[in-house]
């Protein structure tokens, strides 16, 4: 278990590869011997302060910090908080790193979770902040490739949906590429593609290869993954462009029968209606798989950070 | 030609592109400095053809990141003596904070009033700068 005590997980890039593994077989361990860590955490209390509705990251870092004999603190309602009286994410941050030992900040902002780690004494994680990144969502994806196909490296992987705001494809796309032969799909209607930035950065700096499409069914047969998103209404400031894309990619059992056997469907959930649900019957829809694999990674990274073990 | 003397101290920023004196010397807020100031305008110039001078007496602290990112021909020379003792030839920063606001109206850099927006050069060429917060592009357009 490699040392990463009192630091912060702002971004995927915070973490070298041998970080990235050494949270990811941690994590491998508290899922076949959860017993085995559930008081390394005594003591121990993390604040979760989300400033925007969550359900998975939230209660799957609460349900984390439980596991391992510690306690939880925090607000899901950034009104119901003295953010409503206009305290800023400074301000708070510095009350609450007394309060516990670290801090899991979801915010609509993009930034925000860096802001914070400029005044916090105690590790800060990002739980998503605005169409970003979500760098636990990826450490969660990885482990789910990990226990399906054993392997990260030199994988064809379809990104589906929302590619634009879509801070859980930012934060994965851009590690997958820090590994050896990767494959890259992307399909996206044209107003929704991948930042212009993040694209350039992953063929300036990586081996990888990038395609680009606008339908499914171009990539389907030729991908190991489809990571699938939803178009989030949330990051839209117009309705009308929202309801528009909404409907644009439907992933049904006929469109699955293109892919290969061995296909495995990931989505970071929520869905609406891009799964249908006869899709969920598939053994290769893993996505609630995925959302499991995200308590042991969450119990993994906050062990790392804390700098605790099981003696 | 007007003849202006030259300062004993200070800092001149010579090579102004033509008509861009007086925008410099509302940006860099000379007019409240409390030091001697003196903006030539429409100066012939080998190099320029016409040029904008600034002198500014007693005072060298000025703004180089934000000349470079208004004017790249600007020379900055600061005098003691009456003689040139530094010569600066002002370049787009590596590294910007506070001198604009970041494009993306998403970034806590535009919601929270106490963050000092910081941005790292990207490409010179689109003058194009990435947020230290959100990553996103921002294209300064002062030229």
């Amino acid at each position: 278990m490699l040392d990463l005590r009192g630091r912060h997980l702002v971004s995927p890039s915070d973490l070298t590869l041998p970080e990235i593994d050494s949270i990811i077989t941690l994590a491998q361990d508290m899922q076949r011997q959860r017993g085995a860590y559930s008081d390394i955490c005594r003591g121990k209390i993390l604040a979760t302060l989300f400033y925007e509705p969550s359900t998975r990251t939230k209660l799957s870092f609460e349900s984390a910090m439980l596991r391992m004999g510690g306690s939880i603190l925090g607000f899901s309602d950034a009104n119901a908080s003295a953010v409503a009286k206009g305290e800023s994410i400074a301000d708070t941050v510095r009350v609450m790193d007394a309060y516990a030992d670290i801090l899991v900040i979801r915010h609509p902002k993009e930034g925000a979770p860096k802001l914070a780690a400029g005044y916090s004494r105690v590790p800060i994680i990002n739980g998503g902040d605005g169409g970003h990144q979500h760098p636990t969502q990826t450490l969660t994806d990885l482990l789910t490739i990990h226990a399906c196909k054993g392997k990260v490296e030199g994988l064809s992987v379809a990104f589906c949906g929302d590619l634009k705001y879509g801070r859980t494809v930012h934060s994965l796309i851009e590690t997958l590429a820090r590994y050896p032969g990767s494959k890259f799909y992307l399909i996206s209607p044209e107003e929704l593609v991948l930042p212009p930035r993040l694209k350039e950065q992953l063929l300036r700096t990586s081996n990888c290869e990038v395609f680009e499409c606008r339908h499914m069914e171009e990539a389907l047969p030729y991908v190991d993954i489809l990571y699938m998103t939803r178009i989030q209404k949330e990051r839209f400031f117009n309705e009308a462009d929202y309801l528009r894309l909404k409907n644009s990619y439907i992933l049904d059992g006929a469109k699955l029968s293109q892919a290969k056997r061995e296909l495995i469907v990931m989505h970071p959930l929520p869905r609406v209606n891009e799964i249908a649900y006869e899709v969920d019957n598939d053994p290769r829809a893993v996505y609630f798989a995925q959302a499991e694999c995200g308590v042991y990674v969450r119990m993994s990274l906050m062990a790392h950070l804390l700098g605790v073990t099981c003696s | 030609m007007i003849k202006v003397a030259g300062i004993k101290r200070g800092t001149v920023i010579d090579h102004v592109t033509a008509g861009k004196g007086l925008w410099i010397f509302n940006k860099l807020n000379l007019a409240s400095l409390g030091h001697p100031v003196v903006l030539l305008m429409n100066v012939p110039s080998e190099r320029l053809g016409r040029k904008d001078i600034i002198k500014i007496e007693d005072y060298t602290q000025v703004d180089t990141a934000m000349l470079g990112l208004i004017d790249a021909t600007i020379t900055v020379n600061i005098i003691e003596n009456e003689q040139v003792v530094a010569k600066t030839q002002v370049t787009l920063p590596q590294v910007v904070s506070g001198l604009f606001a970041c494009g993306n109206p998403r970034c806590v850099s535009n919601s929270d009033q106490y963050v000092m927006p910081i941005f790292e050069l990207y490409e010179a060429e689109s003058r194009a700068y990435v947020c230290e917060y959100c990553e996103e592009i921002t294209k300064v357009a002062w030229k």
